[in-house]
């Protein structure tokens, strides 16, 4: 039986299942100290005087004097530093290390820092600092707009979001062999290490990343871990000793990155009957107070931000903006959630204006294989819009409910979503990643820089292996991510782990295949002795992308999505509370049914608590609600029934045929659930639809 | 940390020493855990057993000073005399929480957002204070001085609580930040009788009973009159969790719905 395509035991399960596995602060060595980051306290400011209010004894204290490099997180701009030198730039900034072998002692150290305090900045809209704009300009909106109909308005806003990722932020750095070695909670290990270079400079040329087991991530440790893990590698450097950094949940709220919260305004032409003729979105993220990701952040928002919908006359502009907040960065969906939660918002808001059925409205304008998107990319037959939209109206018996419904303290809603997998335009192209399999006795073992984060990197890899080689499921390894053993096969980030890397591995394993001559692994590695198969990635060729007009082929593929959300208002508290959630989305084809299934209904699950329960509480720049008592995700009671539906459209460029997953089921809860409010006369227009912000929220006449 | 295996034990400790007491931590421990609990020396009572019970003493409902939440949910005394208790219960924090979590705990922690205060004081419960000096009884509603500040002694311990009969229909509403493992943003407790007893908790410093509403409704029986005084005789805040103006008008919606449904 095939591997691809059925529900195998998972490489990582049994591990994780008994305990077994170990997470970074499940490991210790000799001599280890702990390490603790003194940050600031101030959102904007200059630091006057640092005192140390303790007995030194057995301390390593660094600060930036300490760096051997450069002082700088080599992201996308270098403009972050390690530790604030003068400049402090919002609250939680990281100003010292100290490190002790006695985590009571560590903790009791105080540390007096006094600062020049500024006024900071924590409007988006009132900052003149621009990280990145984007224009994506498509034929004349403004012609356009003087020739529709009718004209529809809107201002959308969505807020920052936690990644909550069950193990917070967390590494041990060792020195080693005239270098140093970082064992982490990581997604991506060769970021770390570059990050690292940068840091340390040519004096300390061996440094290797290890990922350890890793408890969640949701792109909130995509860029973060760069950080901590310099901290922690300075302090080892310093005190010539292992040194171990774990966040605690408050540190790890206060301090690591959020979602971009947004603000994004919509001007759209119409015809009379409903076809979209123009469309003028302006598009503001809040990138905090560093420019880390922000950038590409931004790029997938507003090439996301037109929606699923076929319109000549485009033009999106964006940008991300800097406040004295912590900086903002990856987080599953990567912009895209907060540009559809605006535009499917605005289209429900354009069905009710001209009085058209919402399902209608979206059967008229839903791209089609043959359309061009916003950014000009003609879709394939991998285009599934108008199928899920179907299959979510008929399945959920939408016309019939929503009519059933009015007057009643109930409501269904739907929202219609896409997400582009892999890197935008040349991204995949420029990253040129690596994958590669290598003979053992038994059989073969997988060597990428992939990391499993609980979405099941390992598993699927070796399921795709496995029958592209004819090999047996049990005789697949998944090497541990070192970055000295293994290839950089790219980070492990925007719905690509599958279908690139997984396609890398399924040309290795053909290749291999073809070097073994009818051998099995074992036989030949009897005879021959060891073998390994390195190949890099080829994106489809057929992709052209403008990075100076943001016009082009945006991504290889889409997943396509239709949430369709029926929810009850408590007439009391104004709680909404989801009673059903039918999922269909289209993503190729699920490599194991049971690991999609999973990344459908936890997506899902964070798409409904960014949609009603999870507001980030910003008090002077900081967190004020950083426990998981006041910052409030969804449990198993707020969840409502899920009926996930994976519909198959194989994407010919992905390992039989899948698109990436990833990403695509955040995208589509939030607008869905507004959508449903709407339907029940609720003017929201904002998320999260706190049960306080739907109480005094408009009602529609 | 010191550990008392009996009333006694407890008391001469109490009377000794400056201790806090502990039974289940589930409070305690989330301010250890983030570094704001003051408190550094305490007695643990968990092992005394005789502050455990439930039990009925005379027409009183007796809930020792451990009973836990568990134990009220289980409890078919509790369930037949003070349901609305069993439902408070139930709300409280996850089956862990339930099974550590104790009564006199709660009234302890003094929290107003406690979810089974409301109850106890819409109920008229007393709290049972012993020292080694002897014994005295205190009314929740008159227990409280402030935001977590109690009449109660230092060498002193809740041993109990009393809960005389409640004539009328009971109803209980916790409004959390979610649907379980939350902290209410506005919780109240009401018994329907010929004088109406309503308790609200996380609208003031302390659970309160709204005793003007409850006078307007027991003369007049009016709620759009009772629900414009209870909007004058509370003023709840601004916090992380919620808003003055969204718990003031979830306070009137519970009141008429409390009203509906008992009525």
């Amino acid at each position: 039986m095939a591997a691809v395509g059925s529900s195998v035991a998972r490489k990582d399960g049994i591990g994780k299942a008994t305990g077994g596995a170990k997470y970074a602060d499940d490991i210790t060595f000799p001599g280890m100290l702990f390490g603790r980051t003194i940050r600031s306290t101030i959102p904007r400011g200059r630091i006057r005087s640092i005192e140390l209010d303790f007995d030194r004894t057995g301390f390593t204290i660094v600060d930036y004097r300490d760096v051997p490099g450069k002082n700088a997180v080599d992201l996308m701009s270098q403009d972050q530093p390690f530790l604030v030198e003068r400049e402090v730039r919002h609250m939680a900034e990281p100003i010292l290390l100290l490190a002790h072998e006695d985590r009571e002692k560590l903790a009791a150290a105080r540390v007096k820092i006094e600062y020049e305090e500024d006024t900071p900045l924590f409007d988006p809209e009132k900052s003149e600092q621009v990280f990145k704009s984007i224009d994506i300009v498509k034929g004349d909106v403004v012609a356009a707009l003087a020739r529709a109909d009718v004209i529809v308005e809107g201002t959308y806003r969505t807020g920052h979001q936690e990644h909550i990722y069950i193990e917070p932020n967390g590494v041990i750095a060792v020195p080693e062999d005239g270098g140093v070695a970082i064992h982490g909670s990581v997604q991506c290990p060769f970021y770390v290490l570059k990050a690292l270079r940068c840091l340390l400079g040519s004096a300390h040329p061996n440094v290797r990343v290890i990922q350890t087991e890793t408890g969640g991530g949701f792109g909130g440790k995509e860029e973060y871990p760069s950080m901590i893990a310099g901290h922690a590698v300075l302090l080892a450097l310093k005190s010539g000793r292992p040194v171990k950094i774990i966040y605690d949940r408050v540190e790890d709220m206060i301090a690591t990155t959020k979602r971009h919260p947004a603000i994004v305004r919509h001007r759209t032409g119409l015809t009379r009957d409903g076809r979209l003729v123009a469309m003028d979105i302006d598009v503001l993220f809040d990138g905090g107070a560093y420019v880390t990701l922000s950038p590409t952040v931004l790029s997938r928002g507003c090439i996301h931000a037109a929606g699923p919908y076929r319109c000549d006359d485009t033009r999106i502009q964006g940008r991300a903006v800097f406040t004295n907040t912590p900086p903002n960065g990856a987080f599953r969906g990567f912009g895209a959630p907060q540009t559809e939660f605006a535009v499917e918002v605005h289209m429900e808001r354009i069905a009710e204006q001209l009085g058209i059925d919402p399902v209608e409205l979206r059967r008229i304008n839903a791209l089609r294989p043959g359309d061009r998107t916003a950014t000009g990319q003609i879709l394939r037959d991998d285009c599934s819009a108008h199928m899920v939209l179907e299959a979510a109206v008929k399945r959920t018996d939408f016309a019939r409910k929503r009519e059933q419904y009015k007057g009643t303290n109930r409501t269904i809603g739907l929202s219609l979503f896409f997400h582009g997998a892999g890197f935008t335009g040349a991204g995949e192209r420029n990253l040129k990643s690596k994958a590669r399999l290598e003979l053992t006795p038994n059989g073969v073992r997988i060597a990428t820089g992939s990391t499993e984060i609980g979405q099941g990197t390992r598993t699927m890899h070796a399921q795709i292996v496995t029958d592209a080689l004819g090999i047996p499921y049990e005789d697949v390894e998944v090497a541990q991510p070192d970055t000295s053993k293994v290839a950089d096969s790219g980070p492990t980030v925007a719905s690509r782990t599958c279908m690139v890397v997984g396609k890398i591995l399924e040309e290795c394993a053909h290749e291999l295949k073809e070097k073994l001559g009818g051998l099995s692994p074992a036989e030949y590695y009897v005879r021959n002795g060891p073998l390994t198969v390195e190949r890099m990635y080829e994106p489809p060729d057929w992709i052209q992308w403008d990075d100076n007009t943001y016009l082009g082929d945006a991504y290889a593929t889409y997943g396509w999505g239709c949430d369709v959300v029926e929810l009850e208002l408590d007439p009391d508290t104004y709680e909404a509370r989801p009673v059903k959630v039918t999922a269909v989305q289209e993503f190729g084809r699920p490599i194991h049914p049971a690991l999609a299934r999973g990344q459908i209904e936890g997506g899902t699950a964070q798409g409904l608590g960014y949609a009603l329960l999870e507001r980030v509480v910003m008090r002077n720049g900081a967190m004020a609600n950083s426990t998981l008592t006041n910052y409030t995700i969804p449990t198993t009671l707020d969840m409502p029934e899920m009926d996930v539906v994976m519909l198959e459209n194989p994407y010919p460029g992905g390992p039989f045929g899948a698109k990436g997953l990833g990403e695509l089921p955040m995208d589509g809860p939030a607008p869905a659930v507004v959508n449903a409010l709407r339907h029940m006369g609720l003017d929201v227009r904002e998320i999260p639809a706190t049960p306080e912000l739907i109480a005094g929220c408009r009602t529609i006449a | 940390m010191r550990s008392a295996t009996s009333l006694d034990d407890a008391l001469r400790i109490l009377r000794d020493e400056r201790r806090t007491p502990v039974a289940g931590a589930t409070d305690l421990y989330v301010a250890l855990n983030f570094g704001t609990l003051e408190q550094k020396r305490f007695l643990d009572i968990w092992a005394v057993e005789e502050l455990r019970g439930i039990s009925e003493r005379g027409d009183m409902l007796v809930l020792g000073a451990l009973a836990t939440y568990t134990s009220l949910i289980r409890s078919p005394l509790v369930a037949r005399r003070l349901p609305m208790l069993v439902e408070a219960a139930r709300q409280v924090g996850g089956v862990q929480i339930q099974n550590r979590g104790t009564v006199g705990g709660n009234i302890a922690n003094g929290s107003p957002a406690g979810d089974s205060l409301p109850v106890l004081a819409a109920a008229d419960a007393v709290v049972v204070l012993r020292s080694v000096d002897g014994e005295r009884r205190v009314l929740l509603t008159q227990y409280y001085t402030g935001y977590r500040a109690t009449v109660m002694r230092p060498d002193e311990l809740i041993v109990a609580i009393e809960v005389p009969p409640v004539e009328g229909k009971q109803w209980f509403r916790k409004v959390g930040t979610r649907a379980a493992q939350a902290i209410s943003k506005i919780v109240m407790a009401g018994v329907r009788s010929s004088h109406p007893r309503i308790a609200f908790g996380s609208v003031a410093p302390t659970v309160v009973r709204v005793s003007r509403t409850e006078r307007v409704l027991a003369s007049t029986g009016d709620i759009d009159e009772g629900a414009g005084v209870l909007a004058e005789e509370i003023a709840p805040i601004d916090d992380i969790r919620s808003t003055a103006e969204y718990r003031l008008r979830v306070a009137t919606n519970l009141l008429r719905r409390f009203w509906a449904e008992t009525s």
